[in-house]
């Protein structure tokens, strides 16, 4: 496993002092935040950083940090401190591990195996979501009663095609569990209705941490993404696509084919269309999951897509567009 | 709400967005938070109820409640600054919509 060296992370010298530490990790706190940023890196940056503080700010696990790194620099194994850690959290819950393809928002962090090696499962289940929703599962004392679980989030990415026509996903869910003993896990298929959108939740109930005592379950919410497609951009409800048409087509006018997410479609381009034209297809976005409310709109953004010039008879093809546009300047609005 | 094939279990979810509101006690609940908490960010305007006894909201409260007490725990924020970075966040998705919009126009007089 590889060594992370948290005070790197922060950009703080070993010998940093609390406050330097607390400075350090503000500061990169707020450029890398996901809610602040929209850099598609920021979310890792930032769960680096985290982790990083938690690691440093508290000075129980800075001395077992320091250990660790001390015995790193010298070669040595530095997971063997993790076990004195340990002791003093066995029997603690773990946090909830979520649901496919990743948790992540900003403060529901899933720490590293590192951080998990070197303090144990203990600090996961302490610090697990901001280390406020997890308190609930952290003393004896409250689990004795009954009480109802906790509701828990996670994202999950689905495909625009999903959004038109409906779908499911399979998600496997785990549980809190004492540690040493495997996680219980579960699959459930979720339908995805047909209209959702991005930054839109699914609640499903019943699905969150499991009560104790006799309370009830909590429920289960899922942030909708929607996976990066190399065709199709997704803004709200309506969706957007290049469409690369050819020099005659857009300055002749043509009928050309469409695919959308739902279905094929012959799209008219009207003469004398430059590159960038946009050209709407009314009501082919994105449906309302309202069905008395207007779906999206489709739109196809013209690319002219230049034919090779590799023969002669295209070379002279070209020389007769020259001959025929001589008082063409392309470059007209530079020079005004 | 569910049924079992043998495998796994079929689940019909709501879409919080459209079909869901929330009373003070099941958004503190979804938010994994107290109350007392939601009650600060409605008196920092962060959220808003949907009634004048401040006891129901609407599915948006969700979204908002948890960006906000994401940057109160991860910038170690008070309510008051992380409502300020609520309002100038609204303000750079508002500009950023305009913007988006003032090009695609631009775009199309091409």
């Amino acid at each position: 496993m590889e060594f992370k060296d948290y005070y790197a992370v922060l950009g703080v010298h070993s010998t940093a002092s609390q406050d330097e530490v607390k400075r350090a990790y503000r500061k990169l706190a707020r450029k890398y935040h996901p809610d602040l940023t929209k850099d598609p890196h920021g979310e890792s940056r930032f769960k680096a950083v985290a982790e990083a503080y938690e690691a440093l700010n508290d000075a129980p696990k800075r001395a077992l940090f320091d250990a660790a790194a001390k015995r790193h620099k010298e070669g040595k194994q530095y997971g063997a401190a993790a076990d004195q850690f340990n002791a003093t959290g066995s029997g603690a819950w773990q946090g909830f591990s979520g649901a496919h393809d990743g948790m992540g928002n900003g403060s529901d962090m899933d720490h590293s195996d590192f951080f998990a090696s070197l303090f144990g499962q203990a600090a996961r289940a302490s610090a697990g979501s901001g280390g406020k929703s997890g308190s609930r599962f952290s003393g004896q004392t409250e689990r004795a009663k009954d009480g109802a679980g906790e509701d828990q989030h996670a994202s999950i990415r689905i495909d625009v095609e999903d959004a038109y026509l409906g779908g499911h996903r399979q998600l496997t869910l785990s549980y809190p569990h004492q540690r040493g003993q495997a996680p219980p896990a579960r699959q459930i298929d979720v339908n995805i209705p047909k209209g959702i959108r991005a930054g839109q939740h699914l609640r499903l109930a019943g699905q969150g941490n499991p009560g104790w005592g006799n309370g009830p379950a909590g429920d289960l919410y899922l942030e909708i993404e929607f996976a990066p497609n190399v065709r199709f951009r997704v803004d709200g409800r309506d969706v957007h696509i290049d469409l690369p048409v050819s020099p005659w087509e857009a300055a002749l006018g043509a009928t050309v084919p469409v695919v959308t997410p739902d279905g094929n479609f012959q799209l008219s381009v009207p003469a004398n269309s430059v590159a960038g034209r946009k050209l709407r297809m009314k009501g082919k976005g994105i449906p309302n999951s309202v069905a008395s409310q207007a779906p999206g709109d489709f739109y196809a953004t013209l690319r002219v897509s230049m034919p090779p010039s590799d023969t002669h008879a295209h070379q002279d093809a070209y020389r007769h567009m020259a001959e025929a546009f001589s008082d063409f300047n392309p470059r007209a609005a530079l020079e005004s | 709400m569910f049924m079992n094939d043998g495998t796994s279990t079929w689940m019909q979810a709501e879409v919080v967005e459209s079909q869901v509101h929330f009373t003070l006690t099941q958004l503190s609940r979804a938010c994994g938070v107290e109350d007392v908490e939601i009650t600060v960010l409605v008196d920092e305007g962060v959220v808003n109820p949907s009634d004048s006894n401040r006891m129901f909201f609407d599915a948006g409260a969700l979204s908002r409640a948890r960006i906000a007490l994401r940057l109160l725990n991860d910038l170690e924020l008070n309510a008051h600054a992380a409502a300020l970075v609520m309002d100038l966040l609204d303000e750079i998705d508002e500009m950023r919509g305009e913007l988006t919009h003032l090009r695609a126009r631009a775009e199309v007089k091409c």
